[in-house]
């Protein structure tokens, strides 16, 4: 006769350590969180990518597993990010002749954009009193993960505080982006995508294509474009800024 | 499907390895995605096996980021410390770099279409 608690016992003791338990655990959580974002009426802070990650966080901590336990089982999912980032090329093809119409206006919004990002978040650091190793890692903060923490890195900032805020400021951006551009006034689709890939990256672009493929081909265009000019003038800007 | 996925995994692998050979600071993701807009519009239009699997990645594209956006569980500690002014300043800054992109973007473009 088996004891059933022990019996309980090593059939959850297996299903903590099968590597798909996180794959199918994030992907309901994420679907569930889909599904209230749009019972919600699209409303910001029901964002699924916030939601997803807090009721996540507290699964976790619930159940005392590590982040490094969870991203054992979730990082088949965080590796399809590279072929997602190569399919951006669809719609970024398919609005070719919008770029090749707005080539200098798209060229200089995007030089404001990615020096205000950098610049914004070097002073209000310093305003804030954010030590020098934290505002290094901050100052890169509006590109995709693998260029800010190298960015980070070679510049002397902490590329794992990096990481963490680079999606905090897209999840801002995804969150509070579009009702921030309502409330000024921009409307155009192709405007507000390009606004969310320059100052939130790839979560921000995933929010546009959530709205149409227009925003996001934009948003797809402005965070590539915005990763290659912050490496080439972060160190410069650095060079130059009093107090570091 | 796995056609489809070959062809976006070989643009990605392409973009990795150029991105390593010739030593530029982009990320192999991007490279790829401008290699792939290049065979595209050589081919002038996209093959239906890649569209639909690349459609299929887009549509989740937020999910993807819900790994990684889980590891701000590790940023408990320095939370305490600068919580406060970390969180202000990513807001703020966020927020000023959005609204002055696209407010810079609307400018340029309305100015265009009158003049």
């Amino acid at each position: 006769m088996v004891d059933p608690a022990a019996h309980w016992h090593e059939a959850t003791g297996w299903l903590r350590a099968y590597p798909g338990l996180w794959l199918v655990v994030t992907g309901a959580v994420f679907l569930l969180a889909d599904k209230l974002f749009r019972a919600g009426g699209r409303f910001a802070l029901l964002n699924p990518v916030l939601l997803s990650i807090l009721a996540l966080i507290a699964i976790l901590h619930g159940f005392g597993v590590s982040y490094a336990d969870y991203f054992a089982g979730a990082q088949m999912i965080h590796l399809l990010l590279g072929p997602a980032t190569v399919a951006l090329a669809m719609p970024l093809y398919l609005n070719l002749h919008h770029v090749r119409a707005w080539l200098v206006p798209l060229t200089l919004a995007l030089a404001v954009g990615c020096v205000v990002g950098m610049v914004s978040a070097l002073a209000l650091g310093q305003l804030f009193g954010l030590s020098p190793a934290t505002l290094l890692s901050f100052a890169p903060k509006s590109v995709t993960t693998p260029i800010a923490m190298a960015l980070a890195a070679h510049q002397g900032g902490i590329p794992a505080l990096t990481a963490n805020v680079v999606i905090l400021t897209g999840v801002l951006g995804a969150v509070a982006g579009l009702p921030l551009m309502r409330w000024l006034k921009v409307d155009d689709p192709m405007v507000q995508g390009f606004a969310l890939g320059v100052a939130a990256h790839g979560i921000g672009t995933a929010r546009a294509l959530q709205e149409s493929e227009t925003a996001g081909a934009f948003g797809g265009l402005a965070m590539g474009l915005n990763a290659v000019l912050t490496s080439l003038l972060l160190p410069l800007i650095l060079a130059f800024w009093p107090g570091l | 499907m796995l056609y489809g996925l070959t062809v976006i995994c070989a643009f990605l692998l392409a973009g990795e390895l150029l991105s390593r050979l010739a030593g530029v600071p982009v990320p192999g993701a991007v490279l790829g995605m401008l290699l792939f807009t290049g065979w595209t519009m050589w081919r002038k239009d996209i093959e239906p096996r890649v569209a639909r699997v690349g459609a299929g990645l887009l549509r989740y594209l937020p999910l993807l980021f819900v790994p990684a956006g889980v590891g701000l569980i590790e940023l408990g500690p320095r939370l305490a410390q600068e919580g406060v002014a970390m969180i202000a300043v990513l807001v703020l800054s966020t927020a000023i770099t959005l609204g002055v992109t696209a407010l810079t973007l609307q400018w340029l473009l309305r100015r265009r279409s009158r003049g």
